[in-house]
């Protein structure tokens, strides 16, 4: 074995590598529950990957194959449902980690100096993982999957001289046909996976480059020298940090973090497992109802929703009653959380000693969010369109808030070492 | 203090607004799939009177009678019209394009009727057709409105009518609606009806996801090892941690 890893490693740095990303990597000591999305999203990731390769070989990219094949799938393959299920359900997933992941940044600042550049190859995460999903729901080929495809694409439509023949070039057709579905499979199984790896890569490398946030947003590697040797962490670090830094408070990835974040891989899982046995359309939250029933591009359904990780977004361009402001709103509340490492002027990053106003503010921005989620579900009466408009003014809001405030803000005391 | 009240409003703000719900009456559909002699009783109804012009293309005849316990043999004599073998897609003899014809739209594939519309809704709305003379084939339905199908049940039923019955109301007696009864010219008895069409839901709820019975028990497996899983995990977490202060 000795061996065989020393062949190795006169070939590739493979020791080196794994010292000092993994075994040897300084990790600040006291993640919380909120740390455990990361490694989560990462699991989930490679759960869509390999149930994705598996209802591949089944599934048909055709506007006449494809309902059909899916229900092939579900009933004609073995296991088939369970690979379409953990499919489905990890999609839903990925985004429910993918938000409270985000949500926790917020919280502890993870986005601030130095960490922009890690934020941003998460937000571009995020938008790629929005365009994959929407694709993949297309792919069943049922009601939602055309009508709801149907909506989205018609916004580019808003775009003022090129808006037409930019729909027209997206679907490759005058309407949602059968090219659009090919281009729709082609992108989904191929290229936004790769580009997704690629991005998740960047964001891991990014990460190890400045190292983790943690809850209370304080530096764990002080500078050389500053700190006395018995204050300083017991665990071998590799030189790569050790010898630029004094690191306090830390604790190797490999084991210590490893094996917490399996605690939290078995808890997710056993949540994961709960929806695709007993509940795997989620109450129509996953897998809508109206989506059970081909794509008939002569019958538009009565009331057309995206799926639920889309509404806060949806609700928001409905809310607007000119369409061009409405789609440009959406796009800009994607936009200003790209920019929230410069809207935050502030340098204390973790909400624990920022000011009561911060505190407030995160707090009617998660339920703004929230509740344009439902509002994006349900249709568009008159009293939820107002309470659509508001809720997107909150949205917006928060950032303009934060811009304001955080400038002189009055924050705590911040402390010496980590808390618990 | 104030973080746990801000958390607890993050939480139930959504379930508080969640809870308003559209307020259109379904009867409960109390369907049972482990109850094979009422799925074969659905199977039954649904290959005699539905199957005439609707199917069931996605689900074979061979996986149904196995599911649900008809030997096949007996299911491609008794219950099979087609004779393309137990193996086959259960689609009606009829002439899509003369019933597109007949219908004004081909009768729709019933495979995944109650996922489309919900158990409860099925159960309701074969229960809710009446007589309604204004209409092509005779009938309407109560919660779908102009259907454009015959009521083919009607020799099972009897003919359904809209009855209004005279009752004091705010002390003055007015004509009050009482719902749908059957002319009692049905072979079945109001109760035995009832019954049936329970059977017919069961029946269509097994179709439109065959794999339920089976996905709920391995899902106690699985959720049983991941609960050992946790549990294991846990306890290395511990050992592992005992290093850090």
């Amino acid at each position: 074995m000795n061996r065989l890893i020393g062949w190795i490693d006169e070939r590739i740095p493979f020791t080196n590598s794994m010292k000092l990303h993994v075994t040897q990597y300084p990790a600040p000591k006291n993640f919380n529950f909120w740390y455990i999305m990361g490694s989560l999203a990462l699991v989930v990731l490679v759960n869509q990957i390999v149930t994705g390769i598996w209802l591949t070989m089944n599934y048909v990219p055709s506007a006449e194959g494809a309902f059909a094949s899916v229900e092939y799938i579900m009933r004609d393959v073995e296991y088939g449902w369970l690979l379409r299920y953990m499919h489905s359900t990890g999609a839903s997933a990925f985004f429910v980690v993918v938000y409270l992941h985000m949500f926790r940044g917020l919280m502890y600042g993870s986005y601030q100096k130095p960490r922009e550049l890690l934020w941003i190859f998460g937000m571009l995460i995020f938008l790629v993982l929005m365009a994959e999903a929407f694709m993949g729901y297309m792919l069943p080929w049922g009601q939602m999957s055309y009508w709801g495809a149907q909506v989205i694409i018609s916004l580019f439509g808003a775009i003022p001289i090129v808006g037409d023949e930019l729909t027209t070039w997206i679907r490759g057709d005058y309407v949602i046909s059968g090219a659009t579905l090919n281009r729709f499979f082609a992108l989904h199984v191929i290229a936004l996976p790769l580009v997704l790896v690629i991005l998740v890569f960047l964001h891991l490398i990014a990460l190890h480059e400045v190292g983790s946030n943690n809850p209370d947003g304080i530096d764990t590697k002080r500078k050389k020298g500053s700190v006395p040797k018995e204050e300083q962490s017991k665990f071998e670090f590799h030189k790569h940090y050790a010898d630029k830094y004094d690191i306090v408070d830390s604790i190797p990835f490999h084991p210590y973090y490893t094996v917490k974040d399996l605690v939290g891989l078995a808890g997710f899982l056993i949540l994961f497992a709960l929806v695709i046995f007993y509940a795997p359309t989620m109450g129509g939250f996953f897998l809508e109802g109206p989506n059970f029933q081909a794509a008939d591009p002569m019958r538009t359904p009565e009331h057309i929703a995206p799926v639920w990780y889309f509404t806060p977004f949806y609700a928001i361009l409905r809310a607007v009653p000119i369409k061009l402001l409405g789609v440009i709103l959406m796009f800009g509340a994607i936009v200003l959380l790209f920019l929230l490492p410069w809207i935050d002027r502030g340098n204390t990053r973790s909400m624990r000693y920022r000011s009561g106003w911060h505190k407030l503010n995160i707090v009617q921005f998660v339920i703004s969010f929230i509740v344009l989620g439902y509002l994006g579900v349900k249709p568009a009466t008159d009293l939820y369109t107002v309470m659509a408009q508001i809720f997107t003014f909150l949205y917006f809001a928060f950032f303009v808030f934060l811009w304001f405030y955080s400038k002189n803000e009055k924050t705590k005391p911040l402390p010496e070492r980590l808390t618990k | 203090m104030m973080k746990r009240f801000l958390l607890a409003v993050t939480f139930l703000l959504p379930s508080a607004v969640f809870s308003a719900g559209p307020s259109m009456s379904l009867d409960k559909a109390n369907y049972d799939l482990t109850d094979n002699a009422s799925l074969q009783r659905g199977a039954q109804i649904f290959m005699n009177y539905c199957m005439g012009c609707h199917n069931a293309q996605y689900q074979r005849y061979q996986r149904t009678f196995e599911d649900i316990g008809i030997p096949l043999d007996l299911g491609e004599e008794l219950l099979q019209f087609t004779g393309d073998g137990v193996g086959a897609h259960m689609v009606s003899a009829i002439d899509k394009s003369a019933s597109a014809e007949w219908f004004g739209l081909t009768p729709p594939d019933l495979t995944l009727v109650a996922r489309v519309r919900s158990a409860d809704w099925l159960y309701t709305f074969f229960r809710s057709f009446y007589v309604d003379e204004s209409r092509p084939f005779g009938v309407n339905n109560e919660i779908f409105e102009n259907v454009g199908m015959p009521w083919m049940l009607e020799e099972l039923q009897g003919t359904p009518r809209k009855v209004w019955e005279r009752r004091m109301v705010d002390g003055e007696m007015r004509d009050v609606y009482a719902g749908i009864r059957a002319d009692g010219n049905g072979r079945l008895s109001a109760d035995e009806f009832d019954q049936a069409m329970l059977d017919l839901t069961n029946f269509l709820v097994y179709v439109g996801e065959p794999v339920i019975l089976e996905r709920q028990r391995l899902g106690m497996f699985v959720i049983g090892f991941l609960i050992v899983l946790l549990i294991l995990t846990m306890l290395l977490k511990k050992e592992y941690w005992r290093d850090v202060k």
